[in-house]
């Protein structure tokens, strides 16, 4: 197992190494003069050669990446242009936002998608079934940002159960910080809740094909005790790897969802910077994204191992 | 034939029909303001309305239609022309630096989720719908080349290639006369599958103002441009936002029932 996690270990160091090349090509090198960019057509010479100082722009590209690479390390994210205040202080404040929301959405869509899934197995082709698949079908399709606003148009505008938008902050306390939360973060889970279910009941409908469960009812288990015992484990694999996925798309699904909540989340400070032209934030944020969604991605696959020892081996 | 197919292509042909339409005809001109009739709720003459510049909302959504389908199409097109030809030669070439290189590079692009690369094309380019149709084609990259790569993979073990492989034929003649016949029908169903996701994610691109830019109408910006009038005059969100989800649900249904159809083992697996 050790073995395994090193060597999983090293797969995401490369991973990390090779998106931050990228980033740092796009955001940097791609526009060709950051500062020219970042300042417009009209700037001055002297202000130009000011921030292309503020910025580190003035040494060469394998500097200047070391330089960005081993201030975040450091956790020195450099000083926003716009703001002129530490990016690391910008993110730090956000992400108290941003970060419970995605596992407030994804705790929802686990919640949601469990018993819908597993009740959709064990009762496969029963009317339950039906209305899951229904019900799953229809939370694919729908786009999460308009489910939002017909959230906002029904519990806030018409039944007044909570605020249209804007976040209570969490000095006001835990309970109206996470009720500020509580509609963006459904409407994250919906679709999310929607394909989890899907793949806990195919998997489960697969599982239960096989002939280990049908060896547990011969041993004299019921069909239910069978899929508790010995189904569910095994058919939790493939529903690990998509909940890794959703982690992904709810970080960026929460970037969209934030501006229908007008939450002061990262999602909003992107945006905020791209119209600023403000690409410290930008290649900050991005970067931070990205590390999360392959810092997910790898604890998912440690967690496969648990699950499934033959993985193990495998890899 | 399928329940799923019969509605999901009922559906999808719908939306594409009013999308070729609006090249030549709309009840009324989406550029055109009308400010007398603005906001007017669903009538005989306006079936869904007007916006607040008193633009009708079905000629707006028919057009919309246009810019969700050419951005989907495109995307999926480069997902396709890129993807394709990537997990094929990783494929062929099973175990070697070049399908470690392939499989590590589509890993990549799957850590970044389209919205980012769109946020970093949008911040150093600009916001444009060509910007959207890169970063959602970027996405289907790697979508593509592991289907196939997949696929191809267990189609190399067949007797057929084996006997083609005899008969002196190379690894990318058999990848494109043996193996790429073989795939088709799945990238029939994973490209119906993509553009679904890709009017998805167009539409939230452009809700955010990263796609398609005024004056060209597109759901997603319809959305957004409803956003603070939506309380009082719910039909300029609920009509836009329906076109998404009828689009979407009839492209799925339509994949779904094309798995089916194509492919009775995977109709079996499914369940």
């Amino acid at each position: 197992m050790l073995r395994f996690v090193a060597r999983r270990l090293v797969s995401l160091l490369v991973s990390l190494a090779v998106a931050s090349c990228v980033i740092f090509v796009f955001v940097e090198v791609v526009p060709g003069d950051p500062a020219a960019y970042m300042l417009g057509l009209n700037a001055q010479e002297d202000t130009l050669n000011a921030l292309r100082e503020q910025l580190g722009l003035n040494g060469t590209l394998l500097e200047r990446y070391l330089n960005w690479v081993g201030g975040m390390l450091r956790g020195d994210f450099g000083t926003s242009y716009t703001y002129r205040t530490p990016v690391s202080e910008m993110i730090g404040e956000r992400m108290w936002i941003s970060l419970p929301l995605a596992i407030y959405a994804l705790t929802l869509s686990t919640l949601i998608a469990f018993p819908a899934g597993i009740w959709a197995a064990s009762q496969r082709g029963s009317l339950v079934d039906v209305l899951v698949m229904g019900f799953t079908q229809l939370g694919v399709a729908i786009p999460n940002f308009w489910f939002a606003m017909l959230m906002v148009l029904l519990f806030a505008i018409n039944l007044r159960w909570f605020s249209a938008g804007g976040f209570a902050g969490w000095e006001a306390g835990f309970g109206p910080a996470l009720k500020s939360l509580t509609l963006p973060a459904i409407a994250l889970a919906l679709p999310q809740a929607s394909i989890l279910a899907r793949v806990m009941r195919s998997s489960l409908l697969d599982t239960l094909g096989e002939d280990y469960i049908r060896t547990a009812r011969a041993k004299g288990l019921s069909r239910r005790q069978a899929l508790w015992r010995h189904a569910l484990r095994n058919a939790l694999i493939p529903v690990l790897t998509i909940i890794g996925l959703q982690f992904s798309f709810l970080m960026a699904g929460a970037i969209i969802i934030e501006n229908v909540f007008y939450l002061p989340g990262l999602g909003r400070l992107v945006f905020q910077s791209i119209a600023a032209r403000d690409l410290i934030v930008v290649e900050s944020v991005v970067m931070l994204l990205v590390f999360a969604v392959i810092v997910v991605n790898f604890l998912v696959d440690v967690a496969y191992a648990l699950v499934d020892p033959r993985l193990r081996v495998r890899a | 034939m399928s329940r799923s197919l019969v509605i999901g292509a009922v559906l999808s042909a719908v939306f594409v029909l009013a999308a070729l339409v609006s090249f030549v005809w709309t009840p009324y001109d989406v550029l055109g303001l009308d400010i007398p009739n603005k906001l007017k709720e669903p009538s005989a003459a306006h079936w869904l309305g007007t916006d607040h510049f008193g633009r009708d909302i079905f000629s707006m959504i028919m057009v919309g239609a246009r810019t969700s389908i050419a951005v989907a199409i495109v995307a999926v097109g480069i997902g396709m022309l890129l993807g394709v030809p990537l997990g094929l030669a990783a494929a062929a070439r099973t175990g070697t630096l070049l399908d470690e290189v392939i499989m590590r590079g589509n890993d990549l692009v799957f850590a970044f989720p389209s919205l980012l690369i769109a946020i970093m094309i949008t911040a150093v380019f600009g916001a444009s719908a060509v910007n959207a149709i890169i970063a959602i084609g970027i996405f289907n990259i790697p979508v593509f080349a592991r289907l196939v790569r997949g696929a191809a993979l267990s189609l190399w073990t067949r007797d057929y290639v084996l006997a083609a492989r005899v008969s002196g034929k190379g690894a990318a003649r058999i990848s494109l006369e043996h193996i790429l016949p073989n795939v088709t029908n799945l990238l029939i169903v994973q490209g119906t599958i993509q553009f679904s996701l890709g009017i998805l994610a167009e539409a939230g691109l452009s809700y955010v103002g990263l796609g398609a830019q005024p004056p060209t109408p597109s759901w997603g910006r319809m959305l957004a441009e409803s956003q603070t009038m939506f309380s009082f005059k719910p039909h300029l969100a609920v009509f836009p936002g329906l076109a998404i989800l009828l689009t979407v649900l009839g492209l799925n249904l339509l994949g779904d029932g094309l798995r089916d159809a194509l492919d009775p083992r995977l109709r079996r697996a499914k369940r």
